[in-house]
Formats: structure tokens, C-alpha cells, sequence
């Protein structure tokens, strides 16, 4: 078991070691001059010049890139370009658990509402309800997640001001104002990924129900609910599970549209700020962040299959 | 035989099953009747989509009226009408009045459940006990059904077992909550051969000191020779000869039936003789023939068999009748049919 363990952190590691490089690399390979976006422009090319000369820039990229790395391994991600000048580290963990908790409440909103209908769902395969809820998803699905949000604005705060529009107030300071921020761009997220989640546990359910063992409960009188939660739901989660653990990557670095339109400064309005003003060591830093979230939330995954399936699960010697 | 004065436990009455499916109606068990006493052995045979496993299904109301599914006819088991109840009361039958033994234990167990869970979750849920009172229950059904170690068994998923000693465990499911009447569907056609005595004995021998009645359905009539009181031979959803069973076996009069018994290797065979298949494959079921449904694979048929369909009629012996218009009689048997059936 040890020895698994130990095998399986190293693999991480070398998995991080090489996002660090592609990170690295694929930003030195983009366009734009960071001496341009420190100094602005109109400046002397000889000032422009020597600012890189400054910034390491004319050195070789292996030199380059094990000056980051090492920075990096000490916590040390740089410093913003552009001011305020503060340590990268700084930003990110400001920013970070905006991103955490939308993702995270949001999936959570998202797993209590499509497992029971993917589940009612399923148990009336082919019915009217099995319908509506396909048609229902399905329309979700083909909604841009921005117009959700506008709706959602535009009924819950604008017609009934249940919640604030914008804003953000951090979970240490005022909970309950926490959560009225977080609730509705949360709630957003949540639609789109119920809808994915609904459909894929639905159709897993429905093959699982014409297994053997599925009639094998029903004959020893075990009621339907039952047979649904205790026999049926484990073995249909795979793809749930697998989808989960991505979801929770993508949504970290990616629900810019969704912080835009609440003004929540998560790491996707980061990066993209930071992108569109050349602001190189920030984006290094959060893609190598998201990364890492990425990365620990597919080993949590590949560990849940040990639960979910017994046979996957490597004999202890 | 005490058990002909038993009032019977289950009684079925022309039962039809109808599935209505995108290529028409698929009438897979149409028009069976049968009673079954406490104690008693039923044998259901018949070749792959006879429609015996169906017929178990319907039985138990496992199968039932739903939106593809039409049953008609009776069934009372333990007293209850199985399908004019609700599903509610119908479930409270199953794993105490009925059970069922399945034919893959590869597939019958859930995968990620443990053996203990397996037998101790119906335990508690019928007999409402404690855990540790089923734990002990279920620990002394898997020494019954001849698991060894059964303490550490219990802690076992199903994948760490063999092929018989999982349906060992599916037995020992079934029987948990000691019901009246045990459907064994096709209970070793998965298993090795050498396994298959043992399950088939084991079975015997359970039913026999619980005094359950028992359905064996099989399309293995080895397995039903010995094992079984009457035997009930299915074709095409319907019965078309049934009987003792020593009596059926001996002494044929369906041609089908003649012809199943005629197909089973004799071991005083010569060596690398043909086998006597049954020419054809049973009809498809969405369109069956008209008249006599064995009729196009059977070497007696004339226009009679192919115009009216043949129903069962009584014949010397208890229960003994067959569905044919021209039955195999004793002395009456056409030129051909020279085979013996000494089992």
C-alpha cells in the first residue's frame, strides 16, 4: 500500500513538472512585449531594451525557465507586471477560493438535484417523465451559460431582490453574506452541470436496472427506492464520478462569463486580466494553480473507483 | 406421495404473457396451467424461447401488466391472487413466500456488495431483526448451502468467488427467509459440468427438508430426470405434454418430446455418431404459425396440424396429457423412431 502511495505521488509529480514546462513555454511562445506592458508605450526602444536585458528576458529559455521553477519550489511566483505591483502568491489566494467555492457549491447544487431525477428518471425509462426530464436537460444544455445567469438576475434580483447583483464578501467575514453572493452564480454553474449530470447517471441507471442482480433484489422483495439507492446507484457512477472530477477543474479556471456577470474576482477574471495586459508571471502562476487543482481532483477520482468498484481495487499483498 | 393431499401453494390458470413490442405482440407464455403442493418438484422443459423462463417470471409477478407487458389467467400463490394485488402487497410474497434462484450467479449478485450484505440486508428487511441476529442467520445459511470458512466468506465480494460457490450463495439468498415456493430458473446452466450435480443435489436436498415446492426450469433434461416429481414440456409458450415425470421420460407421446429426449448423447452411443438434433428452430414468436406450433419441425405433422392448433388432452396416467393430434401411443410409433429412452 506504501509503496502504491508513494508511486502514485511521484507520478503527480512528474505530471506537475511537466504542466510547469508546457505552462512556461506556451507563454514565452505568445506574442506581445513585457517590457511594453511594464513601461507602457511611447517609450525609447533603448529604455525598452534594457528593461528586458533587467527582467532576464535575452537569457536562454532553459536558464529562464529554471530561474521560474526554482522560484517557484520556494512559493515564489514573481510579481505582477502591472500595478499594484504584488507578489503573484498574493492574488491567487485571494482569488482562489472565490473559484473554489463557486465550483464547489455549485457542483454540490448540481449532485442534489440530478441524482434523485436521474434516478426518477430512470425508473420510468421510456415514460412521459423519463421524457420531460431528457427534453428538460437537454434545453439546459443548449443555453448559453450567460443567458441562465441573466435570467436568474433578472428574476431573483431584479423582479423579487432576493439576492445582491454584484459583489463579493468573503466566507471569513460574514457567512450568511457569503452565501447570499456565492448562491446565485453558483445556482448558475449548477444548471449547466445538473443538466450534463442528470442525462449521463440517467443513461448509466438505465443499464444497470436490466442487470441480473437488479431482478435478483426485486425477487427477494427489497422495494424499488431501495433497490435504486443501495444496489443501483454505485455501479452507475462511474461516469458521473469521472465527469465530476473533471468538472471541478474546468469550473475552477473557467467560469469567467459567470464571475464577469456577478463581479466575483475568481481566477478566471484573473487570467484573462492578466492575459489581455501581458502580464505574464500572473498567468504562469494561475494556469500552474488551476493545474494543480486539476490534477489532485483527478487523483481524488481515480481513488473513488477503489470505492465505487471493488474489483478495481488492487489486492493488498 | 403425501403431497397430492396437501392443498396446493401455487395454482396457475391459462396464464398468458404478452409483450408488445415494435415488431407486434410476442405471446411468450400463452395459455400454461399448473398446481404445485407443498413438498412437490415441477419440471419446466423446453429448448432456448420455449418460454419457460418467462413463465417463472410471471409466476412470481416479477413479470406483470405494465405498459409493454400484458398478463392474463390466474395465479394464486400462498392464497394471494399475484397479479390482481398491488405491486406493494405482491412485493411483501417476494423472498418469503416465493424466491427465485437464477441462472448466471456471475451476474446475479451486485458486484459491490459484500456476500454478508447480500444475505443480511433481506434478512433484516423481511424479519425485521437486528444485525447481529442476522449476521449469525446468515453465517448458518452459508454453512447450509456447504460454503466453508462462512464467517470469513461473508466479508468477501462476489468477484473473490468461484462460479458454484456463488450460486451456492444465491440459494442460501433465496432461502434466507424460508418461503414456501423456490423458482430455480435454469440453476446450473452456467456452472461446470462437475459442478452442476452438486448444485442441483444441494438444491434437492434444502427443498426437500424445508418441504418447499419447487419449479426447476431447465432446458437440460438430465437435470430434470431425476429431480423432479412431474415435469411440464414447454414449446412455443404452450404445454405440450406433461406427467410424471419417470412416466414422461419413459414413454414419450409429443413428438417434441420425443424428439428432445432423442437429442440427449447416449453413452452406449458408438463413438463419433451424429447427434439426433432437432431439425429447424423454434418459431419467432411475434409471428407464430397457425395450427400446431411444432408443426413445421415435425416428421407426423399433416394438414390437420398446420390448420388447428392442438389442445391438451387427458391420457392414461395421473396428470398425464399431451397437446397433439396424432400422439406418440404405445405400438403406434411411425417407422424411425427405433431410439430408447432408458435413462
Amino acid at each position: 500500500m506504501l509503496r502504491q502511495f508513494v508511486l502514485r505521488v511521484l507520478e503527480l509529480l512528474a505530471v506537475l513538472l511537466l504542466v510547469s514546462f508546457g505552462v512556461f513555454a506556451l507563454l514565452s511562445l505568445v506574442p506581445g512585449d513585457p517590457a511594453v506592458a511594464v513601461l507602457g508605450e511611447g517609450r525609447e526602444p533603448s529604455e525598452y531594451a534594457a528593461l528586458r536585458d533587467e527582467m532576464g528576458l535575452n537569457d536562454p529559455f532553459f536558464t529562464r525557465y529554471f530561474d521560474w521553477f526554482g522560484g517557484v519550489l520556494h512559493g515564489d511566483l514573481g510579481s505582477s507586471l502591472i500595478p499594484p505591483v504584488v507578489p503573484v502568491w498574493d492574488r491567487l489566494v485571494a482569488a482562489m477560493p472565490v473559484s473554489l467555492e463557486l465550483a464547489g457549491l455549485g457542483l454540490l447544487i448540481a449532485l442534489v438535484v440530478s441524482v434523485p431525477l436521474a434516478m426518477w428518471s430512470a425508473y420510468n425509462e421510456g415514460g412521459r417523465i423519463d421524457r420531460a426530464i431528457g427534453a428538460f436537460t437537454f434545453g439546459l444544455l443548449s443555453l448559453p451559460s450567460f443567458l441562465v445567469g441573466l435570467v436568474l438576475i433578472a428574476v431573483l434580483v431584479n423582479s423579487m431582490g432576493w439576492f445582491p447583483r454584484t459583489g463579493w464578501v468573503r466566507i471569513t467575514d460574514d457567512f450568511g453574506g457569503n452565501l447570499s453572493h456565492v448562491f446565485l452564480p453558483a445556482l448558475t454553474i449548477a444548471l449547466m452541470e445538473m443538466a450534463m449530470f442528470t442525462r449521463i447517471l440517467r443513461n448509466d441507471l438505465v443499464t444497470t436496472l436490466n442487470e441480473d442482480f437488479i431482478l435478483a433484489a426485486r425477487a427477494k422483495g427489497m422495494p424499488p427506492l431501495r433497490i435504486m439507492v443501495s444496489d443501483a446507484l454505485r455501479p452507475s457512477s462511474f461516469s458521473l464520478v469521472t465527469i465530476l472530477g473533471l468538472s471541478i477543474g474546468r469550473l475552477v479556471g473557467s467560469t469567467v462569463i459567470v464571475e464577469y456577470l456577478f463581479s466575483l474576482p475568481g481566477m478566471g477574471r484573473l487570467v484573462i486580466e492578466a492575459a489581455s495586459t501581458g502580464n505574464y508571471p500572473m498567468v504562469q502562476g494561475a494556469v500552474l494553480l488551476i493545474a494543480v487543482v486539476y490534477v489532485l481532483s483527478s487523483a481524488l477520482i481515480d481513488l473513488s473507483y477503489g470505492y465505487l468498484d471493488p474489483r478495481t481495487r488492487r489486492a493488498r499483498a | 406421495m403425501t403431497s397430492e393431499s396437501k392443498s396446493p401453494i401455487l395454482v396457475v390458470e391459462n396464464l398468458r404473457t404478452v409483450f408488445h413490442t415494435p415488431r407486434g405482440d410476442v405471446r411468450a407464455v400463452d395459455g400454461v396451467s399448473f398446481e404445485l403442493r407443498p413438498g412437490e418438484t415441477l419440471g419446466l422443459v423446453g429448448e432456448s424461447g420455449s418460454g419457460k423462463s418467462v413463465l417463472g417470471r410471471t409466476v412470481m409477478g416479477l413479470i406483470s401488466n405494465d405498459a409493454r407487458t400484458t398478463v392474463t389467467g390466474k395465479v394464486t400463490l400462498g392464497g394471494v391472487d399475484v397479479h390482481g394485488v398491488k405491486r406493494a402487497v405482491r412485493r411483501k410474497l417476494w423472498g418469503t413466500e416465493v424466491a427465485m434462484v437464477f441462472q448466471d450467479p456471475m451476474t446475479s449478485l451486485n458486484p459491490v456488495k459484500r456476500i454478508g450484505t447480500h444475505l443480511t440486508e433481506t434478512l433484516r428487511f423481511h424479519l425485521r431483526c437486528t444485525r447481529k441476529e442476522a449476521e449469525e442467520r446468515a453465517v448458518e445459511l452459508l454453512t447450509q448451502v456447504g460454503i466453508p470458512e462462512p464467517k470469513r466468506r461473508m466479508r468477501q465480494y462476489p468477484h473473490e468467488m468461484s462460479g458454484g460457490m456463488r450460486q451456492r450463495v444465491v440459494i442460501a439468498m433465496a432461502l434466507a427467509c424460508d418461503p414456501r415456493l423456490l423458482i430455480a430458473d435454469e440453476p446450473t446452466t452456467a456452472l461446470d459440468v462437475t459442478v452442476q450435480k452438486q448444485i442441483l443435489d444441494l438444491l434437492g436436498n434444502l427443498t426437500t427438508e424445508r418441504d418447499m415446492a419447487t419449479v426447476l426450469v431447465s432446458h437440460d433434461l438430465g437435470a430434470v430426470a431425476g429431480r423432479t416429481d412431474r415435469v411440464q414440456v414447454m414449446y412455443a409458450g404452450r404445454t405440450v405434454e406433461q406427467g410424471r415425470t419417470s412416466e414422461v421420460f419413459a414413454a414419450p407421446t409429443h413428438p417434441y418430446t420425443d424428439a428432445l429426449l432423442a437429442s440427449i448423447p447416449q453413452i452406449e452411443n458408438a463413438p463419433h455418431s451424429l447427434l439426433r438434433a432437432i431439425e429447424g428452430n423454434p418459431p419467432d414468436m411475434a409471428n407464430p404459425p397457425g395450427g400446431c406450433r411444432f408443426a413445421p419441425r415435425c416428421g407426423y405433422a399433416d394438414t390437420t396440424c398446420t390448420s388447428d392448433l392442438p389442445l391438451l388432452q387427458p391420457l392414461a396416467g395421473p396428470g398425464r396429457s399431451v397437446a397433439c393430434h396424432h400422439p406418440l401411443l404405445a405400438g403406434a410409433a411411425p417407422v424411425g423412431s427405433e431410439h430408447t429412452h432408458g435413462r
